[in-house]
């Protein structure tokens, strides 16, 4: 899929050890030019050690990191061609805003006459020109992280590397830096590579989606096949909600392979891949449908319950249905009226779904 | 608000509330509302600088013996200028301090830098024997120092001619001969300076560091930028600490002067011993004065750099 060329970066067999903890193990990926690209995974799993090599603030223990060409193995933070957005937004606090985005360049030597105008401009980027003068003690966190923004855009990296950027800020403004940053990044047409545990995050804003877990890349594909096509359990469970039921493979009816599902009896499922042997069957709990009455269709997978819990969010409830055999559904219900239907504890439903929205599971 | 809050209860009933309410508004930190506090703080005021506005007020009493209030004059101001003894000490004084300070703030500063940004062995114990010079008694630090110096001396005054006897020869010339003293001083006066800006470098956020070098500046350039700015409220705070303490040190100064180099303190030592005269108030005084000067100037050059 990714060719050689379009690599902005190239990460090839990089392996970092930190006394004997293996942070990062033996990770290779390809991150192409103008993407946006996201390392996901829980906190522990290595994106932030993988994202800190790239900027060479770590040192990998083995293995090369290529960026726009060059092999950066000798290579000084200063002196490459990627600039970060940190945590906790590291805006120099003695500096004003201007003097803070000016400092890239002053230190890197642009010429005077230039700094002001190319300071000018990024700050317009961000929004943040009426602010220029004050100091950063007078901002708010969302402001500091525009500046932290604004002074790593004025380098004009080739690559520039976002740390959990937007893990200090509150839920509302949190979705608004969302689409603010998917649109910079296509206004200013620069690599991005965030680092984030939160799927949402990542699933809204990357056009590509790395999964880590512990130190090793799980899954690399774009947010709808990592949704609708997880290659793992731990992808499916990590991104999104999923009902993981463990189950066999028994045998084959035609294109379908016929499963034995704890608790749900035998459903015959489409495979792409040859299966055998244990497996798990995977539903997300929007594709689950609740009705009163038994549901007919074709092929339906289908099952009595009984309603256990209900958990309301407002836009959507979660209800919990347990099958005659002790098994716990989760099933997603949209509240598309003013006064949906109420599903109360002890209530009889039916629960059904189609095959084509299961995924077996292998690994 | 209490009284509105009170309005319907019955007279005595309502007063006792009264007092209540009020005593509740009455937050944990309106200190100066209650009297027994205002006299305690007043107390507190007095025992700390009644001394020091007795000793400026007398600096202006008319009187040699300087025990009764005798009247107004200014004139020991002009003794105390007169008296060529006196004022070669506080010149002394002056440029030890100067010389502690300026040493004991780079060598002080470094130490802080260096415990905290590297890791090597023996890093702990290293940080507790440079305390040291804070926690031992300061007569022992002063013999210890006047063994050092008088073994020093006997090693360098047995070569006679040659590099070295020209180098003891510079010894004995003005400000020099004052280097035993504030070598002294630095020696004690710059753990202070970095205790104060390893403190202050524990709050450092290190991404900080690691930001300035992702924007393309080099370790000079992030030392120079970001780090020292950032050590400056620290640096400038141990300074005036170790200028302090090496202006007023008596204990130390008193072993490690020779009978030419005499400071302040010890004149003053010296001079009291035969009554106190209002012309030491007066010199005292300008001391206080020089300090409160430095002081003030500190703060003001560290918030205008702030700005």
């Amino acid at each position: 899929m990714t060719s050689q060329n379009d690599a902005v970066v190239s990460i090839r067999n990089i392996t970092k050890m930190f006394a004997d903890v293996t942070a990062v193990d033996n990770v290779s990926l390809d991150i192409e030019r103008n993407e946006f690209f996201a390392l996901l995974g829980p906190s522990g799993c290595g994106k932030t050690t993988l994202l800190r090599m790239l900027a060479g603030l770590e040192r990998p223990s083995s293995g090369e990191i290529v960026i726009d060409g060059e092999n950066m193995a000798a290579t000084p933070p200063n002196k490459r061609p990627v600039n970060m957005v940190f945590q906790s937004y590291a805006v120099f606090p003695h500096m004003s805003v201007e003097q803070n985005v000016a400092y890239g360049l002053k230190v890197g030597g642009t010429p005077a006459a230039e700094i002001g105008p190319r300071v000018t401009e990024a700050l317009e980027m961000v929004r943040l020109g009426p602010l220029r003068r004050r100091m950063p003690d007078q901002l708010s966190g969302g402001q500091r992280q525009r500046v932290a923004l604004a002074r790593a855009l004025v380098k004009r990296p080739k690559v520039l590397l976002l740390d959990e950027p937007l893990s200090a800020l509150d839920a509302k403004l949190r979705e608004q830096m969302q689409l603010e940053l998917t649109r910079l990044q296509e206004t200013v047409g620069i690599t991005f590579v965030i680092v984030t545990h939160d799927q949402d995050e990542a699933l809204s804003m990357a056009s590509r989606i790395a999964v880590m877990d512990r130190g090793r890349v799980c899954q690399i594909a774009s947010p709808q096949e990592l949704y609708e096509r997880p290659a793992s359990r731990f992808v499916a469970d990590f991104i999104g909600k999923v009902n993981l039921i463990d189950g066999e493979v028994i045998g084959l009816a035609g294109n379908a392979v016929l499963c034995q599902a704890e608790g749900l009896g035998e459903m015959a499922l489409p495979a792409e891949v040859p299966v055998s042997g244990r497996i798990a069957v995977a539903v997300r709990p929007e594709k689950l449908k609740l009705s009163a009455v038994e549901p007919t269709g074709p092929g339906l997978i289908k099952s009595k319950g009984t309603v256990r819990d209900v958990a309301y969010y407002g836009d959507t409830s979660n209800v919990f249905v347990e099958t005659p055999a002790a098994r716990e559904l989760s099933v997603n219900v949209q509240n598309e009226r003013r006064s949906p239907t109420v599903y109360r504890r002890g209530d009889a439903v039916w629960v059904s779904w189609s095959p084509e929205d299961t995924l077996i599971l292998t690994e | 608000m209490a009284t509105e809050a009170t309005h319907g209860l019955p007279p005595a009933r309502r007063l006792s509330l009264q007092r209540l309410v009020t005593a509740a508004e009455q937050g944990p930190l309106d200190y100066g509302s209650r009297l027994w506090l205002k006299v305690l703080i007043g107390l507190v005021f007095v025992a700390l600088y009644a001394p020091i506005l007795a000793l400026i007020a007398f600096s202006f009493n008319d009187s040699k013996r300087n025990v009764v209030w005798q009247g107004f004059t200014t004139k020991y101001y002009l003794v105390a200028w007169e008296n060529q003894a006196l004022i070669e000490a506080m010149v002394n004084s002056l440029t030890i301090a100067l010389m502690c300070t300026l040493f004991a703030t780079v060598i002080g500063g470094a130490a802080a830098l260096l415990l905290w940004r590297f890791r090597f062995p023996f890093k702990s114990a290293y940080e507790g024997f440079m305390a040291l010079p804070i926690v031992i008694p300061e007569i022992c630090m002063g013999v210890a120092l006047l063994v050092f110096f008088a073994r020093m001396g006997r090693f360098m005054s047995g070569f006679e001619s040659g590099p070295i006897a020209w180098w003891n020869s510079l010894f004995t010339v003005w400000p020099l001969n004052l280097a035993s003293i504030a070598i002294a001083h630095i020696a004690f006066a710059f753990p202070f300076v970095a205790v104060v800006v390893r403190a202050r470098m524990a709050g450092f956020n290190r991404e900080l560091d690691e930001a300035s070098r992702d924007l393309g500046a080099s370790e000079w350039q992030t030392f120079r930028h970001v780090i020292l700015p950032y050590m400056q409220p620290g640096l400038i705070a141990g300074a005036l600490l170790a200028f302090t303490l090496s202006l007023d040190d008596f204990v130390i100064t008193f072993f490690t002067s020779g009978p030419e180099t005499v400071t302040f303190p010890v004149k003053v030592y010296s001079l009291v011993r035969r009554g106190v005269s209002p012309d030491i108030n007066a010199a005292s005084t300008v001391l206080i004065v020089i300090t409160l000067v430095a002081t003030v100037l500190a703060m003001r050059l560290q918030r205008s750099e702030r700005n």
